[in-house]
């Protein structure tokens, strides 16, 4: 039985926090050739230059060998081959795949025909594990733990897919959970219910301002013009959930401001250089994970 | 209106009565049954007088016993039906449909970005919540509540 990771909720509390503790060994070790001999394919039908290169890093220095295309023109599927005979085809020749996919519910589907375990580095707007898992781990490594903390998420709750998959992970852990969005980007009811079955609190606000001084996290998220019929208040709202360096002068000295990347304005470039900031660092942090989720899926690890 | 109702049941020798359609269900039933495509005899009664829904249908096919996955169809839209299997003119079996925990390749996933709207993948659904009802794409993982289900 092969064991792929499509959904974070594929994995229990218990999983979670061992691949954390694997992650941490990567990052005080990356080199280590448990990957000699093998081959893995990267399968990127849509482009994502910083998923796919962080997944190849973390191949790289666990001695793999990558075969794989980065744009779905390149592949077969462009003369019409169905995502069934590709991923067939691929398992014969490699190890493992991890793939990037426009539509949602293609990783679960390649989990099921391959024979080889598939990790799923985003599947449309549905999930995107790894990114959770990069999130749990940067904030266990900031606060020191992952038990009853304050977690402020801002900006597009409605369609922000790494948001849902962390509240869902951080369920498992007692947060408190703080939503700051506009009315059109509010986090959606399934979720709200989520946190009522599991007596998870939370509160909403439209405005971005000094409630965040109680936070422990500060996870910001991009507002995406396509998201909006109107683009007058498009353009409201993107300057109202802007993060600047000054908002961070009375806010917790634990606090620090995460970010999935690419951002674009909702964290002013004069926050890159206050200590609180984090989010670059949560990338680095991206590649140790998927060392270690590359290796739990292959058996190397347990 | 009930002895009439018993004649028609009655008249049926071998078969299956499903009795107790809302009325705006009956023709979405007749359809789902794909029944215009079926050879048999077929008797169908609409907005006919009823205690419990005010205005029923019935649809009476002739020599025709229902799988459990058609049944389940039935169930999706109409879950208050009744199911008669008439045998040799008498009632044989009383069935109340159940919408089952879960199930493959009758609803369509009302995502339009779901893979299984693009590849020849037969749809899986979980049973979320039944009142109201809700299911969860196993591809997907998005929910639809009822009005949102859209049969195959």
């Amino acid at each position: 039985m092969q064991k792929s990771l499509v959904s974070i909720t594929d994995y229990s509390k218990d999983e979670i926090l061992r691949l954390l503790q694997h992650a941490e060994k990567f990052e005080q070790n990356p080199n280590q050739p448990l990957l000699e001999g093998k081959v893995v394919a990267t399968l990127f039908f849509e482009p994502s230059t910083r998923t796919r290169l962080s997944f190849e890093t973390a191949v790289n220095r666990l001695g793999g060998r990558i075969i794989g295309f980065s744009d779905a023109s390149t592949s077969s599927s462009s003369k019409g081959e169905t995502l069934k005979d590709t991923i067939k085809m691929v398992s014969n020749y490699a190890d493992l795949i991890v793939m990037r996919h426009p539509l949602e519910g293609a990783a679960r589907y390649a989990s099921e025909v391959a024979s080889v375990p598939v990790i799923n580095a985003g599947d449309g707007a549905n999930q995107h594990p790894t990114q959770t898992l990069l999130d749990l781990y940067s904030i266990q490594k900031t606060q020191g733990h992952l038990d009853h903390l304050n977690i402020f998420m801002v900006g597009d709750l409605k369609y922000g897919r790494t948001v849902h998959s962390l509240l869902m992970a951080m369920g498992h852990f007692n947060p408190r959970f703080h939503f700051i969005s506009p009315d059109e980007l509010k986090m959606p009811n399934e979720y709200k219910q989520f946190c009522d079955d599991r007596g998870i609190a939370y509160t909403e606000y439209n405005e971005l301002n000094d409630n965040i001084n109680t936070a422990d996290i500060l996870y910001m998220t991009r507002v995406q013009r396509e998201r909006f019929t109107d683009l007058m208040e498009y353009e409201k709202v993107k300057n109202v959930y802007s993060l600047k360096n000054k908002m961070l002068d009375n806010t917790r000295p634990n606090l620090r401001v995460l970010h999935p990347l690419p951002r674009v304005t909702e964290i002013d470039e004069d926050v890159d250089t206050n200590e609180k900031a984090y989010y670059f660092q949560q990338a680095l942090n991206g590649v140790f994970v998927r060392q270690a989720v590359i290796t739990y899926v292959l058996g190397l690890i347990s | 209106m009930e002895s009439k109702e018993v004649k028609m049941v009655a008249a049926l020798r071998n078969g299956t009565v499903i009795d107790h359609i809302p009325s705006d269900k009956l023709f979405k039933v007749v359809s789902i049954l794909h029944l215009d495509e079926l050879p048999n005899q077929i008797t169908i009664g609409n907005n006919l007088s009823s205690s419990k829904l005010g205005s029923k249908g019935i649809i009476k096919v002739s020599d025709k016993f229902f799988t459990d996955q058609d049944i389940n169809k039935i169930a999706l839209i109409a879950p208050d039906a009744k199911l008669n299997i008439i045998r040799d003119f008498e009632v044989q079996e009383k069935k109340n449909l159940r919408i089952p925990d879960s199930f493959e390749d009758i609803v369509r996933c009302g995502n339009p970005n779901c893979v299984t709207n693009h590849q020849p993948i037969v749809t899986r659904f979980y049973v979320t919540n039944h009142q109201p009802l809700t299911i969860r794409c196993h591809y997907c993982e998005r929910m639809m509540i009822a009005d949102e289900i859209k049969i195959k």
